[in-house]
């Protein structure tokens, strides 16, 4: 089933066409990758999904979004309910200035689990998903921010599973990380695949090459080419999809 | 030149770190023999007030100092902070630009002004409603909360603007509405910087001086009830300069250095809030 489809959208910031007639079907529990040189509107279409754009001054989409089947553009969208189930990975770590348990407890606390057994086992579960429980089971009252790169950036992918999002949204969520750190974060999204539809956007070609199923090639607000990352990488139908993979520009 | 120059700015800096050295000096050498005369317990505990009798006990004017601070605090930080949380968080940034200058603007009102619009009108609507003489913790409370607001409105506005973007889009990007996340992640990141508009803001409530002369009533009694006349240190020196010789004047000055400490505290604690980062 397709967790995500887009039909012609068009994105605008003031003037600025920022996506092109986008058409775009992303399947459940694979990750997708979407690559392209900065500027090319692929941040910007993986915020249309969480309606995150909301908050540019602005800012307007038009077309037909659909998560799951539910149209997701329009006033009548309730945005609370929506970004809970598409939740958001930071390029940069961006951990609350708040205890480990709090940081990983917020979702569910915003969203009504009170506190109590359900909230601890939610919290444990969360930073088990992610690797992180044995290094801070018992570090779990110290502030966030303590924490190295890696480890916060770990715990704000169980922030936002502790949501339980059906979808993933990650906007280069390594470019801040050295490249050990890197590869264990592709390591846990390939573990979170089996739950989670992951949407994963990067400019780092090799990172959607190792870690993606289906791949996205956007240019200028278009998006070029989109199938089998296996297919794009080796033989890409497009002719400036071919001039990017091979590093002619970007 | 160049040495020239920073010998010049260096003189500067000692000069101005000299005149504070030179009050200190000259306040706790007026004050401190009568303290040392009186007892500093005495002093500080004595519960008569009676100059012309040799009786110099400020307990009164300390404790009304607190009263009318605390007051302050209570009408002005719920007040001053809410305003601070609309206008860094809610407000359209068209408002912003009219409000916030407005209220930086209370600032530069004289506090005579405030002191007479207090004696003028709120006192006499205190009287009226609540009962006792009007002049009292109640009415300097109220002006001076408004005295400090815009102190607190607007250092509590650059606290919750230097808190990262990022903390506000994590917590939208979870699910949760723009209040959640002012109420549970900016204002938790902003709390040091708030704390210390407020620790600022009490430290002009303490100094505070015509204004509350105006309106406290100025009784050298222990109050009993928030309706009752009050004297602060502050009022207490200024009020008895004019005819204070021998002991009475030196009493005055150890009000003085009593302040001064209470006031060194309170600014201690504002600056290591201040620097401390989130």
């Amino acid at each position: 089933m397709s967790a995500i489809t887009c039909k012609e959208l068009n994105f605008y910031y003031g003037n600025f066409h920022a996506l092109k007639g986008v058409n775009l079907n992303v399947s459940e529990k694979r990750i997708t990758a979407l690559i392209g040189p900065s500027g090319c509107g692929k941040s910007t279409l993986l915020r249309v999904f969480n309606r995150m754009n909301d908050l540019i001054i602005g800012s307007r989409a038009a077309g037909d979004v659909k998560i799951f089947g539910e149209q997701i553009l329009g006033d009548g969208v309730e945005l609370t309910g929506l970004r809970k189930r598409v939740g958001m990975v930071f390029q940069r770590p961006n951990p609350f200035p708040l205890s480990v348990f709090e940081n990983v407890a917020y979702g569910p606390r915003i969203h009504g689990l009170k506190r109590g057994g359900g909230l601890e086992r939610t919290v444990r579960e969360c930073l088990e998903s992610v690797g992180l429980w044995n290094d801070l089971k018992d570090h779990l009252k110290e502030n966030a921010l303590s924490l190295s790169g890696e480890q916060q950036q770990r715990l704000c992918i169980a922030r936002t599973v502790a949501t339980r999002p059906d979808i993933l949204l990650m906007d280069e969520p390594c470019s801040a990380l050295d490249p050990q750190a890197t590869a264990r974060i592709e390591e846990l999204m390939q573990d979170l695949k089996s739950n989670y539809t992951i949407l994963i956007v990067t400019h780092n070609m090799q990172q959607a090459a190792r870690v993606s199923d289906d791949c996205g090639f956007m240019l200028m607000g278009e998006l070029v080419e989109f199938g089998d990352t296996n297919r794009i990488f080796t033989a890409p139908a497009d002719k400036r999809t071919e001039d990017y993979i091979t590093g002619r520009y970007g | 030149m160049d040495r020239f120059i920073s010998k010049l700015l260096f003189l500067a800096a000692c000069s101005s770190t000299a005149i504070l050295a030179l009050i200190a000096l000259f306040i706790f050498k007026e004050g401190l023999p009568i303290m040392a005369k009186t007892g500093i317990g005495h002093f500080i505990l004595g519960k008569e007030w009676a100059p012309l009798s040799g009786q110099f006990g400020i307990y009164a004017f300390i404790i009304g100092s607190l009263w009318v601070t605390i007051g302050a605090l209570i009408f002005g930080v719920p007040l001053g902070v809410s305003c601070a949380v609309f206008l860094a968080e809610f407000a359209p940034p068209k408002w912003v630009g009219v409000l916030k200058p407005a209220i930086e603007l209370l600032a530069g009102i004289p506090s005579v002004v405030y002191g007479f619009l207090g004696v003028m009108w709120l006192a006499p609507i205190i009287r009226e409603h609540l009962g006792g003489p009007g002049l009292s913790i109640l009415a300097a409370s109220i002006v001076l909360a408004i005295m400090i607001l815009p102190t607190i409105v607007s250092v509590s506005i650059d606290a919750i603007q230097a808190v990262p973007k990022s903390y506000k889009e994590g917590s939208l990007a979870l699910g949760a509405t723009a209040w959640q996340s002012t109420w549970r992640v900016i204002l938790p990141a902003a709390k040091s910087g708030i704390l210390a508009g407020v620790i600022l803001g009490m430290g002009r409530a303490v100094g505070e001086t015509m204004a509350v002369i105006m309106i406290s009533g100025n009784a050298t009694t222990i109050p009993h009830s928030p309706l009752d006349s009050v004297r602060t240190l502050t009022a207490n020196i200024a009020i008895e300069m004019g005819y204070a010789v021998g002991d009475h004047r030196q009493a005055l000055f150890a009000t003085g250095v009593v302040l001064f400490f209470f006031i060194m505290i309170l600014n201690t604690v504002a600056l290591k809030f201040a620097r401390r980062k989130f």
